[in-house]
């Protein structure tokens, strides 16, 4: 009998994430240094554990609405008013999901019909092309290019806009360049955005992580409510990585097509996570900023010492990552972080992981210990200094 | 106060071993900056010291106990409590002595090398003093945090993935 392949073609045509192979490099050796971790050094503050633990000991173990504890959502809609400007009911704008992750998910799912387009825009967050791949949709990239500070230029967007466009996925503070998009910057790609009628998939999980400027949604822009959907949650601002909470916020009609997918696929996220997550928002704002400041006084340090060993980076203004380039070794993005993880047992991510206009630039992830900072930073440049 | 000099403040305070170099990296002065500034707050009595916090009951040889005593004093006219305090304070076994608000005056920490030691500090020592009313003591039978930082937090371990998006 002919063998027969189980596998989705979609599925099966679906790159590995480059980061994957780098995991499986550094979990290999001990006594590696690692700054290719993408979460908080942080554990989750007390009081949310605390919390937590509370709704477990009341009983609090069933499931919740399908778009979250009523609540919670109550308390997301003010955190986001109060802090960002934005406005949205807590009835049918608020959707609580597990982690950012499932957001992007299913606002690609609700949104898209076969073959319509997504803008990707590049160095991102490696989730975003294969979940509109799997949406059935394609992504088509753009790069944003360090000379601009890796921030996207509205003419990019608006050469690569086709009939079949139907939205553009942005992540500011970024995650790998750590680049945060001021209101200036967003109000000329808001412009492309309604001119050409496209929904925007606005993922803010760092938004809180804004240390020169006050972050600025653009879902709070003149008429872009409408045709936003805000992706954002708990992992990062919060050191919640692993209770795996986030939640989308936009016009009714999508939400309530997110939770349709949702109810049936996932119920409801995480009740004892959802309790947590409400102790966050509600008394979370001191550990927040004490932990801002710490990643800020961290940013500070690693900028200067890789400036300082020749490998040249732009102050990133958020998130917790910064992407030096090594363009002065004569590597490749690859090379330099496996000869590095080999030589001097320092975890890096390759910047082409994140996209082609990555390579020649390397993601460090600050959010570890000054102690573990330091020394990596005297082994980076030990490193970098054979090469000059 | 400036925001450097609180940024500063809680460097210092969390780790007293923090180089000035890197604190100037940090907070985005130059070296000479932050040598001023911390004179300034020498100066100014904002720092008053520096010192290690020594989990004691690590050390094999040491042998010590810390007792809390809740003083019960009569207060002077004109000088309050700052006087008796003041009196208090200069033993050198007194660790530490804060002005409560509550069912007693005084709260004073008291370190010796034996429980008779501070028994005998107790007896010969504050209760005869002329303002002290009553004392209770009550001897620690373990730290587990200090100064904000816990002690034998044995699994600080990073739990985190090695690479992760
Ligand atoms: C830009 C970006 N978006 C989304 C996520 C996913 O976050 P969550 O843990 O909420 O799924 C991450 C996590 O690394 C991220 O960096």
């Amino acid at each position: 009998m002919m063998e027969r392949g189980f596998l989705a073609k979609s599925v099966e045509q679906l790159k590995p994430s480059g980061i994957r192979r780098f995991f499986d490099l550094a979990s290999k050796m001990e006594n590696v240094i690692s700054l290719g971790v993408g979460e908080p050094d942080f554990v989750t503050p007390w009081n949310v554990i605390e919390a937590s633990y509370h709704s477990l000991e009341q009983g609090y173990t069933a499931y919740t609405a399908n778009a979250g504890l009523l609540e919670l959502r109550q308390q997301i809609s003010k955190y986001l008013n109060v802090n960002y400007k934005m406005d949205y009911n807590p009835e049918n704008q608020v959707i609580v999901t597990v982690g950012a992750s499932q957001a992007i998910d299913i606002t690609l799912r609700a949104i898209l019909n076969p073959g319509e387009e997504v803008i990707v825009v590049e160095p991102c967050f490696v989730s975003y092309a294969p979940a509109v791949t799997l949406a059935g949709g394609v992504p088509v990239t753009v790069s944003a290019e360090a000379d601009n500070e890796f921030k996207i230029r509205p003419e990019q967007i608006q050469e690569v806009i086709t009939d079949k466009t139907k939205a553009i996925i942005l992540c500011s503070p970024n995650n790998p360049t750590g680049t945060v998009l001021l209101k200036e910057d967003l109000e000329e790609i808001a412009a492309v955005i309604k001119e050409n009628n496209l929904l925007l998939l606005s993922d803010e999980i760092y938004a809180e992580l804004s240390y020169d400027d006050n972050f600025v949604s653009p879902a709070s822009l003149e008429g872009m409510s409408e045709r936003t959907i805000v992706i954002s949650g708990f992992s990062k601002a919060f050191a919640m990585t692993g209770w795996r909470l986030g939640y989308a916020c936009g016009p009714e009609d999508i939400i309530a097509a997110m939770t349709k997918i949702h109810q049936y696929t996932i119920m409801c996220a995480p009740t004892m996570a959802q309790h947590g997550a409400l102790e966050a928002l509600q008394n979370g704002e001191d550990s927040v900023r004490e932990m801002k400041t710490s990643y800020r006084q961290r940013r500070n340090f690693v900028v200067k010492a890789l400036n300082d060993m020749g490998l040249s980076c732009h102050l990133p203004g958020g998130a917790f990552y910064v992407f030096p380039s090594i363009q002065a070794t004569g590597l490749s993005s690859e090379q330099f972080a496996e000869s590095l993880l080999q030589e001097e047992k320092v975890a890096v991510v390759p910047g082409n992981v994140f996209g082609e206009s990555g390579e020649g630039y390397i993601r460090c992830s600050y959010a570890t210990s000054l102690k573990q900072l330091d020394e990596s930073m005297k082994r980076i440049s030990r490193f970098v200094h054979k090469f000059s | 106060m400036e925001q450097k000099e609180l940024e500063l403040l809680k460097l210092l305070e969390r780790n007293g071993r923090l180089e000035t170099e890197k604190i100037a990296q940090m907070i985005e002065l130059s070296t000479e900056e932050v040598v001023a500034m911390i004179e300034k707050l020498e100066a100014e009595h904002a720092i008053i010291g520096y010192s290690t916090l020594v989990n004691w009951s690590n050390v094999l040889e040491y042998e010590g106990v810390t007792a809390m005593i809740d003083v019960k004093v009569t207060p002077v006219r004109g000088v309050g409590f700052d006087k008796i305090a003041s009196r208090i304070y200069r033993f050198p076994e007194v660790k530490a002595v804060y002005l409560m608000s509550g069912a007693y005056d005084l709260s004073i920490s008291v370190e010796g090398k034996t429980m008779m030691e501070i028994s005998r500090f107790v007896s010969d020592k504050l209760s005869t003093l002329d303002t002290v009313i009553s004392t209770t003591t009550h001897f620690v039978l373990k730290k587990y945090k200090h100064d904000g930082i816990i002690f034998d937090d044995d699994d600080d371990t990073d739990k985190r993935i090695m690479v992760s998006p």
